[in-house]
């Protein structure tokens, strides 16, 4: 393998991971502050994919007008669902929330086979991020490229948002002790609303940057990177923003590179034999904390 | 009293089972599905959803448009109404099989499809052992005809057009080839296999053999790695979904190898600036004005596509006439051109009389041999150029 062909390859790797960490994001926030695996979120991601076909190629609008449709449109998606489907059980055992987020899930496949068939739909090409551009000898669209370093960039204001402001702090407490939190005069719901909606904003921002080198939509299109994402939380330690992030940037980079050395046909299994392994010998992950029972 | 008439129940659901059961007794087993009410139905046995939805619904339009100008039959002095029934076998080779008995249930003495090779092998046994002839329309491989004496075919065959693009590839100088194809897809490992034997034979070597999974969306690992190979060109055998991914994605990755397929890209949706200078075989050219009954059926498609904006719609919003919609079109003239000689109106006798072919279609004569294959000696070469498809040539095997 040439120098060339091995950068070219951590491109790729680096460029799809990030697309990862964003949505893991997404798995690892809900998780924290609610104990909810929000198995719908994968599918989130897949609508945002239909909201950029409908407002680009349908109504013809710019594709920076569409950006913001898409994004707010796909938080609207993430909040009604967080209203709907789990506030309501918010005191129900765990295991009822997590069944209706999977309940949700298949509602949204569904509700996208019915509205806009199985067939693959094409994804409008934003004109400047599908420019080829040359690094010395490497050769990739913009859009691989900007994708790390959009992913680097929202991570730091992530972190900047948790750690130093107000609501940043009261996630924290929230992610803390629940109850504690409420009756210190936390606004629980509009924590847990914001919470969903930061998922959503990346789930919409890697939708975009996901399809646009990769132009098919349908309707099970968010099943399996939305498994490899959670996968990714798990194996970072779920609840842990920088263990997403690291987690999603391993399992592209391993991904493309067993797929570079021609097993393309396992590339999938290793990502989850990765996670029977992080289960079975590391169950809170790389950088999860350890959970104390209390007595 | 409530005995009595549970009693009486289930003396009757009894006999209603052997009514049924008189009723199946009376068809002839070595007839097969026999003509009832002077009403003759010809199955469609195609893929409108799926990986292969567009084109097999092209391929249905092309039926459709031929059931539309040839719907009555007069044979041996009594006229006959033509009717399709279509079935969706999903691109599925499970969902296939069903599909096909579907249609052996609704007593069709022939059957027209499918596009994709799979499909048609999976339920070949179901169509032979109903003893209901199948006509194949766009399905390549080898194994749909080989062994089943019910499956006739109109297009050309896998080892026939992987050698044609391997002989094109040769004549335009390339000699280090890759080959991409899709693990588990008859259609493209078969072609992949038979591109890659007659390039061997005609001194060019294979520098990287890749597969991918189905549905994959991600073929940056695997076009880097042909590239760094040094092949001068990509066979890439695959669906039109896969070609509409892969082509942007060679293109960011600057490949500048020439890249190859088979029939399935002749299909308006893989047109884009990724695709300029991609080159593959198809079994029929619109724009060839040596064919009378092509330019007249070119004509008349069009017109027919144009008065109905759901039918452009399914056409993929053009009026453009591809491939497997002639292929459809002759698939029907075949069979109605059968029916006008049967001796008897079953679908046993309609075998016999498809052996007999001897056929002047769009895509050039069809003529079936002992396997029941067209024979077919020339395919045509095109090439996406300004955003068009465009002829290049014909090529014969060499």
């Amino acid at each position: 393998m040439s120098l060339t062909t091995f950068l070219q390859h951590c491109l790729t790797g680096i460029s799809i991971g990030s697309i990862y960490a964003l949505i893991a994001i997404g798995y690892t926030m809900v998780y924290g502050i609610l104990r909810l695996i929000n198995f719908a979120h994968g599918d989130i991601f897949m609508m945002a994919a239909y909201f950029m076909i409908f407002a680009m190629v349908d109504f013809m609008i710019p594709w920076y007008i569409s950006f913001i449709i898409v994004i707010a449109g796909t938080i609207l998606l993430g909040i009604t669902i967080e209203r709907i489907a789990y506030a309501p059980l918010r005191s129900s055992p765990r295991m009822s929330i997590m069944i209706s987020a999977i309940g949700v899930s298949y509602f949204l496949q569904n509700l996208a086979t019915y509205l806009f068939s199985a067939l693959p739909k094409s994804y409008p090409s934003i004109p400047f991020l599908n420019n080829t551009i040359k690094l010395g000898e490497v050769s990739t669209s913009l859009v691989t490229f900007i994708t790390p370093v959009l992913t680097v960039g929202l991570v730091f204001v992530l972190i900047f948002l948790i750690n130093h402001t107000k609501i940043g702090m009261a996630m924290r407490a929230v992610s803390r002790d629940f109850e504690t939190s409420k009756l210190m005069g936390i606004k629980i719901d509009r924590v847990i609303s914001i919470t969903f909606a930061i998922g959503c904003f990346l789930a919409a921002v890697g939708s975009v940057l996901y399809f646009t080198p990769r132009p098919s939509v349908y309707p099970l299109a968010g099943s399996l990177p939305g498994l490899k994402c959670f996968i990714a939380a798990v194996f970072g330690g779920i609840g842990s923003i920088p263990g997403a992030v690291v987690g999603g940037f391993i399992i592209g980079l391993s991904e493309t590179f067993i797929k570079a050395m021609g097993y393309s046909e396992y590339s999938d299994v290793f990502t989850f034999i990765l996670l029977i392994a992080v289960l079975l010998f590391r169950p809170t992950g790389l950088f999860g904390e350890k959970t104390e029972e209390k007595v | 009293m409530k005995r009595f008439v549970s009693i009486l129940l289930v003396v009757l659901l009894c006999l209603s089972v052997f009514a049924c059961g008189s009723k199946d007794d009376k068809k002839d087993d070595s007839k097969g599905n026999v003509v009832e009410c002077n009403v003759i139905y010809i199955g469609v046995f195609e893929p409108t959803t799926g990986e292969n939805g567009g084109g097999g619904m092209q391929e249905v339009l092309g039926i459709r448009y031929a059931n539309s100008l040839f719907n009555t039959v007069n044979i041996n002095g009594t006229d006959y109404e033509i009717q399709l029934v279509e079935v969706d076998n999903q691109s599925d080779k499970t969902a296939a099989v069903t599909a096909a008995q579907t249609l052996v249930s609704s007593n069709v003495i022939a059957v027209l499809g499918s596009y994709g090779s799979g499909v048609s092998i999976a339920a070949g046994e179901t169509f032979a052992n109903a003893k209901v002839p199948a006509v194949g329309v766009s399905c390549t491989n080898p194994q749909v005809t080989d062994g089943n004496d019910w499956y006739f075919r109109v297009c050309f065959l896998d080892p026939f057009q992987g050698t044609v693009m391997a002989s094109y590839a040769w004549d335009q100088g390339y000699t280090k080839a890759a080959i991409i194809s899709q693990n588990g897809d008859d259609y493209s490992t078969g072609l992949a296999a038979y591109f890659k034997i007659a390039f061997e034979k005609l001194g060019g070597q294979i520098v990287a053999e890749e597969t991918y999974q189905t549905n994959e969306t991600d073929f940056n690992a695997i076009l880097t790695k042909v590239n760094a190979s040094g092949a001068e060109v990509l066979f890439v055998p695959s669906s039109i979904q896969t070609a509409t991914l892969l082509l942007p994605q060679a293109k960011a990755l600057g490949i500048s190898a020439a890249i190859m397929a088979g029939d399935t890209w002749e299909n308006e949706t893989i047109i884009s600036d990724a695709a300029e200078g991609v080159t593959f075989s198809t079994f029929f050219d619109e724009n060839n004005d040596a064919n009378e009954i092509a330019k007249e059926f070119v004509a008349g498609f069009k017109a027919w596509l144009n008065a109905d904006p759901e039918n452009l719609k399914l056409n993929g919003g053009s009026d453009g006439v591809a491939a497997v919609s002639a292929l459809g079109f002759d698939a029907y003239m075949v069979v109605y051109e059968a029916l006008e000689r049967l001796a008897e109106t079953n679908s046993v006798a309609m075998r016999e009389a498809l052996i007999a072919t001897d056929y002047m279609g769009v895509t050039g004569s069809v003529t079936f041999n002992e396997v029941g294959d067209a024979n077919k000696d020339t395919a045509y070469i095109k090439t996406v150029q300004g955003g068009k498809f465009v002829f290049i040539k014909t090529q014969v095997a060499e």
